[in-house]
């Protein structure tokens, strides 16, 4: 029972961390017009509305965390936008069904909107900043498509490994039973 | 339903406990860099050494495309041209900059200041900013190759951006294009000073912007060399930014403002050139003798 648990943990983390290094190593190779899609708050969503809040959480404020660290002028901010981004999608965690993939494209689509939005207005506008037209049309929207676009290929990923070590921990519960 | 209730209830605290450790991190990390230590160590043994990994492995993968390709020959020549033309640039740069100088001081009191040549140490991009806002990238060197905060970072012959961040193996580079950045420059040839300032909207036509240039009778054309200037206090002065791309008049009738084309070619950043000295340590010294 332990083993798996920590078996899950480290597929988490191994994850997380994949998903870190392609985004700032291999995808910056895959920009188009300057724009790269988000490969951690993928990870962060489908986490969430596949494991519940919970783990949506955790993975979404240590997936913050590395991007604080190498990135951002201070840590926490990208932490806790990845963390709510966590804990939002883990709400829907209810209504979500492996075999449709129309609610997760829409909620990592809405997702990135709304992390777009939260970095323009704490980075951007708060620095008086008010070209957000601009900014929707140059980044936001176009950030939120590509996202859409990789998430086509990443999830299925996702969910895989997902339904792999959900099968493994029902087999070895019902084994302890 | 009651322990669901409950469970969605430790899940609302769970979430307002790291929100508040995050708001924290934030506060506290905005007042002090200690903060950040952990985690950079953190960083250190796992992203790092996996990041440094990949490039190796990119670097190998580019090696061995060009080595099937035909033009590996010209490519090679091509290369020590343009590191050529790079270093005669920089060369040349400094050479008129001191021209300019030289005679501007005969002309004053034939005063005699010399620019010693910074030294610098050569490193490699690793990684770069996860989202789209903002420019910044890592390089493969930190503290323990004796970089520190606020050095000046070169690409092929231009500037670059500045050392923001060090860990001990890693650094953040803030480059010049990023929206939050600000240079202190100056045209080469008429020394009026300006601000240049990075743009996220002139990203991604590669242009960065400059303005608080003084209207006076100096012609400044489009093609003018930009470098920074003696001011700043943290760029070291005489580096090459870009040439002018625009310039107009603003409608206060005092004041200039356009657009400069970077040196650098900031889509394609892989080697870069850190000057080890900084900016407060060469006046330090000036200001001691």
């Amino acid at each position: 029972m332990k083993a798996i648990k920590i078996r899950r943990i480290a597929v988490t983390a191994v994850i997380i961390l994949a998903a870190y290094l392609l985004q700032c190593s291999v995808f910056p190779a895959l920009e188009i017009g300057g724009i790269k899609p988000n490969l951690m708050l993928i990870v962060t969503a489908s986490f969430g509305f596949m494991r519940g809040p919970r783990e949506g959480m955790v993975v979404g404020i240590f997936s913050g965390l590395l991007i604080d660290i190498q990135s951002g002028d201070m840590i926490g901010f990208y932490s806790l936008i990845y963390l709510v981004a966590g804990y939002l999608n883990g709400l829907f965690e209810q209504i979500y069904f492996d075999e449709d993939i129309k609610l997760p494209l829409f909620l990592i689509a809405a997702s990135d909107l709304l992390y777009g939005l939260c970095i323009y207005v704490f980075t951007f506008l708060l620095r008086s900043d008010f070209h957000f037209l601009y900014y929707l049309n140059r980044i936001i929207v176009p950030e939120a498509i590509y996202t859409i676009v990789i998430t086509l290929g990443v999830y299925p990923l996702l969910l895989f490994i997902n339904h792999k070590l959900e099968a493994e921990e029902k087999r070895s519960a019902s084994k302890f039973v | 339903m009651k322990r669901k209730n409950q469970t969605s209830h430790t899940n609302r605290y769970i979430l307002i406990g790291l929100a508040v450790l995050c708001a924290l991190m934030m506060v506290l990390s905005s007042v002090s860099d200690k903060v950040g230590g952990p985690f950079k160590a953190v960083a250190n043994v796992t992203v790092i050494p996996l990041q440094q990994g990949i490039n190796q492995i990119g670097g190998w993968l580019g090696d061995l495309k060009d080595n099937f390709s035909t033009l590996q020959q010209l490519k090679k020549e091509n290369d020590s041209l343009q590191a050529q033309v790079d270093a005669l640039t920089t060369e040349n740069n400094y050479l008129q900059e001191e021209q300019y100088e030289y005679e501007r001081l005969q002309e004053l009191y034939q005063l005699d200041q010399n620019y010693a040549e910074y030294e610098k140490t050569a490193a490699h991009v690793i990684g770069k900013d996860s989202g789209n806002w903002f420019s910044t990238f890592t390089i493969d060197k930190g503290s323990a190759d004796g970089i520190a905060v606020d050095m000046n970072v070169l690409a092929g012959s231009g500037l670059a951006g500045i050392v923001t961040e060090v860990g001990p193996t890693w650094a953040k580079v803030r480059s010049i294009i990023d929206d939050s950045s600000n240079v202190s420059g100056m045209v080469l040839s008429t020394s009026d000073t300006c601000m240049v300032s990075g743009d996220l909207s002139l990203m991604s036509n590669g242009q960065i912007s400059f303005d608080q240039m003084e209207n006076n009778d100096n012609v400044v054309a489009v093609g003018d060399q930009i470098v920074t200037s003696y001011i700043s206090d943290k760029y070291l002065q005489g580096i090459l930014i870009g040439s002018i791309s625009e310039v107009n008049v603003d409608s206060n009738n005092l004041t200039r403002s356009g657009y400069i084309i970077p040196a650098v070619d900031f889509k394609n950043i892989q080697e870069v050139l850190v000057i080890t000295t900084t900016k407060a340590e060469l006046t330090g010294e000036n200001v001691t003798e």
